[in-house]
Parts: structure tokens; sequence; C-alpha cells
């Protein structure tokens, strides 16, 4: 990442949006997952990302969750720049110092749950506010039980992961996730993973997040017909770059471009 | 030949068991400071900083590829000729088994660390977790347990290795078996019961791992 004028217009963060990626590059090798990506997300907005597989939609959560670093461009969270920091009037790449200050306005949950397996679910949940917000042990544990409590989960605190199903463990990711009250929650394929009779559990505890809570959800997944019911605009991703985006309503019944109507109808005759 | 039970019980055992107490000596302080510092070696192997990783990864492979009667020669001959530090045999018994086994051990380490999932790193690092704590807390209570059994090994390999503390004169059994053999003529007596004490001992050792490893050898059983 290079240098550059922090007052350049390029940089400049706009107070509308709480997610700007602007001119986001990022490849691995030889390919490349964003190309000069621009995309905007206001506060409390409910954002789908669908697509091909490898499309790149993964990296945008992973780039703004600081999982993935970028090769060009700005990627501003909150009004700060992400990836960079300033000093003396110039931006520069972020050290580790700021990433940190970063990472507390964002919260992620992942395909593969990624749950601590020698933790119960409760101290799954109090593990973060503890050790990174200060908690102490029953402020934490209160928030954790709330949380649980909003999942579906009150009587499976003490039991490690092992013991949950897949839809229960996705579950306490959530409300672990949750526990650190991000303002921007990003969900990665959270149901990919999941057997088909489980996808409706946690598919719910989202429904009910997205009504319930101003909070900002960029949402990577497959499940068109939640997408469609829970997304305030859907962006179809394909090849590193937005293809098309609308509203749900757009994207799902008149498609304008040729890929999303391909991709629809393959996903949507399943 | 006759087997001297008078000899055997009034000379070789109280003169073995003065040993024993050395051999002990030796293992219960070498070993921990190898499972202390071989968790440091590990660690800094895997540091961001390339000035530590290679430096570190090179220490490794020398004490690795050095024998511990060399090593062991050098702390006790060479180090006070160098430097002027000149440590008891006992202490440089502990210090060089120690440090040796530490190299070994951050190997034992490095393969429980690698087997955790990358998602638990990336799970700590997105709810903001330091790395300290991540290391504390998340990565070695999963990468250990498994690795229980191999660094039960070591400790039984380094319990056997003691004999070579005979090359400083550190009366361990051996040294003690050799002392008595040598002035009575009585060997087999003395060599045998040596044998039979590290037997005992590494057998006791060996049913001590396989407990540790039923009690602590699950990941979640640890917190």
């Amino acid at each position: 990442m290079a240098q550059s004028n922090a007052s350049s217009d390029d940089a400049r963060p706009d107070a509308r949006y709480i997610v700007e990626f602007r001119k986001v590059s990022k490849s691995f090798g030889e390919t490349q997952v964003c190309r000069q990506l621009d995309l905007q997300v206001e506060p409390a907005e409910k954002l789908a990302i669908i697509g091909p597989s490898g499309s790149g939609k993964t990296t945008i959560l992973r780039v703004l969750m600081t999982l993935e670093d970028i090769q060009s461009g700005y990627v501003i969270v909150d009004g700060e720049h992400l990836w960079h920091m300033e000093r003396r009037g110039k931006l520069v790449p972020a050290n580790e110092k700021h990433l940190r200050s970063m990472r507390t306005k964002l919260g992620m949950v992942f395909q593969h749950f990624n749950l601590f397996p020698h933790m119960t679910a409760l101290r799954n949940i109090t593990e973060a506010p503890m050790s990174v917000l200060g908690l102490d042990r029953a402020e934490a544990e209160e928030r954790a039980r709330e949380l649980l409590d909003m999942v579906g989960l009150t009587d499976k605190a003490d039991e490690h992961p092992s013991r949950l199903s897949g839809g229960q463990q996705q579950r306490v990711a959530i409300a672990r996730a949750l526990a650190m009250r991000p303002k921007v929650m990003l969900f990665d394929e959270v149901t990919a993973a999941l057997d088909p009779e489980l996808v409706g559990e946690v598919l719910n505890v989202l429904r009910k997040l997205a009504e319930q809570t101003d909070m900002t959800m960029i949402i990577v997944t497959h499940e068109m017909g939640f997408a469609r019911e829970v997304a305030d605009r859907v962006l179809f991703f394909f090849d590193g770059q937005i293809h098309e985006e609308g509203t749900p309503e757009k994207i799902f019944t008149e498609p304008e471009r040729e890929r999303t109507k391909a991709f629809l109808q393959a996903v949507l005759q399943h | 030949m006759d087997w001297d039970w008078q000899y055997t019980w009034d000379e070789v055992l109280p003169a073995l068991l003065d040993g024993l107490v050395v051999t002990l000596e030796v293992t219960v302080l070498a070993f921990p400071l190898a499972l202390v510092l071989g968790l440091v070696l590990t660690m800094l192997r895997r540091s961001r900083r390339w000035y530590v990783r290679h430096p570190v990864r090179w220490v490794i492979e020398f004490i690795r590829s050095t024998p511990p009667l060399v090593q062991l020669f050098f702390v006790f001959y060479a180090v006070p000729l160098l430097i002027g530090l000149r440590l008891s045999a006992l202490v440089t018994g502990v210090v060089v088994l120690g440090i040796h086994y530490a190299a070994y051990l951050s190997e034992v380490y490095r393969a429980g660390i690698d087997a955790v999932p990358r998602g638990q790193w990336e799970a700590a690092t997105a709810l903001n977790i330091a790395r300290a704590h991540t290391w504390r807390s998340i990565v070695l209570p999963q990468a250990i347990p498994p690795v229980i059994p191999a660094l039960g090994n070591y400790w039984i390999s380094l319990f056997k290795d003691t004999p070579t503390l005979l090359a400083i004169g550190l009366l361990e059994i051996l040294t003690q078996a050799q002392r008595l053999g040598a002035s009575d003529f009585k060997y087999v007596e003395a060599i045998t019961m040596a044998g039979l004490m590290f037997l005992v001992l590494a057998y006791g050792s060996s049913l001590l791992v396989r407990y540790l490893e039923r009690r602590y050898g699950t990941v979640e059983r640890v917190v």
C-alpha cells in the first residue's frame, strides 16, 4: 500500500456511509479477487452479497475484518481508514495498534463457526469481552446469558462445542460476535456448512437481528430466499467486481445483466 | 558365578540410591527448563520479525545436530577457559540437558501448534483478542494436550540420557555402579541393579504419561 495525501478526494471519508471501499484491489498471486472495487454501505443497512463461488465475496468480508490486507485503494469504516492511518498529514499503512482500534467496530461470523473447542459456550462468549473490553466475569456472563437467550440456547451455556449441533454452534458463534457490540456485523456464508434441517434456526436468529437492531449487517450468502426477505440491497458479485446491484425485488425479479440472470437461474433451480 | 546378595544389599543399593537422587535432581530440574525454553523457542520461531525467527531456527538446528556429550564437554571444560564461567557438574548437567531437550521439545510444540486450525487464530483476530492472550488462552490449550504423549517420551528419554553425565564426573546411578564395579570387581551386581533401577523408573514414568494422556489428552478437558 502506497502513501498518499490524507486530504485527497480519493481518501476523504464520506459521513453518509459506515463502510466504504474506494478503488480497492486485491489479488492472490495471479488471481485478482477485487478489481478497483467501489462499495458503499449505509449505517443500519442490511446488505446481501451473492455470487458464484470464487468470485471474491468472502474476500470483501475478510478485508473488512483485517484478515486479508489490500494491495491498493482505501477502505473506510465509520469515518476512519481501516488499512491506513494518518501520520503528518499523509496516509500511511496502518500498524497493529490502529488495526486493533478499528476491529472494535466490526464483528464476524464464519462459515465453519470457529468456536474455541476447549471452552464452554458461555466461556466462548465471555472470553473476548473480559480480555479485550475489560469486563469483569459477572458483567461478561450476564451479557453472554442474555445473548444465549436471544439465540435460544439458554440451557446450553455449559456445553462444549463438540456437544452442540452445527446450528447450535453457529448460534453460539453469532452470540460471541455480538458480545463485542460491533457496529458492523459480517456474516460469511454462515449456513453453508450446516445440514439442511439446521439452516432455518440460524436464519431465524439473523432475521431477528435484522428486524430488531439497527446494526449494519453485511451478509455473504447462498440462501437466496433469505437474502430477498432480509436485505435492503442485494449485490451480485462476479469476477472481483460488483456486476449488478439493487433492491432484492429488482435483482430477483428483473435482473438486467445476463450473468446475473444465469446465476439466479442456476441457483433457484435447486 | 554366584550373585552376592549381601553385597547387593549393603553396598550396591545405598550407593545407587545416592546416584538416584542425583539422576532425579537432574531430570526434575532439566525437564521443566526444557518445557519452558522449548515453548519460548517455538514462539520465537514463529515471530513476525525475521531477525528473531532466523537466528532461533539456526540455534535449534545447531543444538539438535550436535551430541549432548559434546555440549556437556564444551560447557564443562571449554566455557570456563573461554569466558571464565565455571559451573558445577550438576548445574552443567541441568543446563545442557535442559537446553538440548528444549530444542527437541520445540519441534513437538510446533507440531501441536501447526495442528490448531487457522480459523482459531482468525476468530481470535475477529474478536480483537491480543496476540499474547490468543497464545495463552486459545492456541496453547489446544496445541499441548495432543502432544502430551510425545512430551512424556522426551521426559523418559532425558531420564535415560542422564548417564552421559558420567563424562563430567557427576555421581548419578551409572557412575555409582561403575565406581563400585571398578573398586570391588562386582560389575554384574552393580550394573544389573542400575539397569533395573532405570527400568522401574522409566516404566513408572510411562504409566504416569499414560495417565496424563487420559486425563488431559483431549482438548475439551483443559478449560
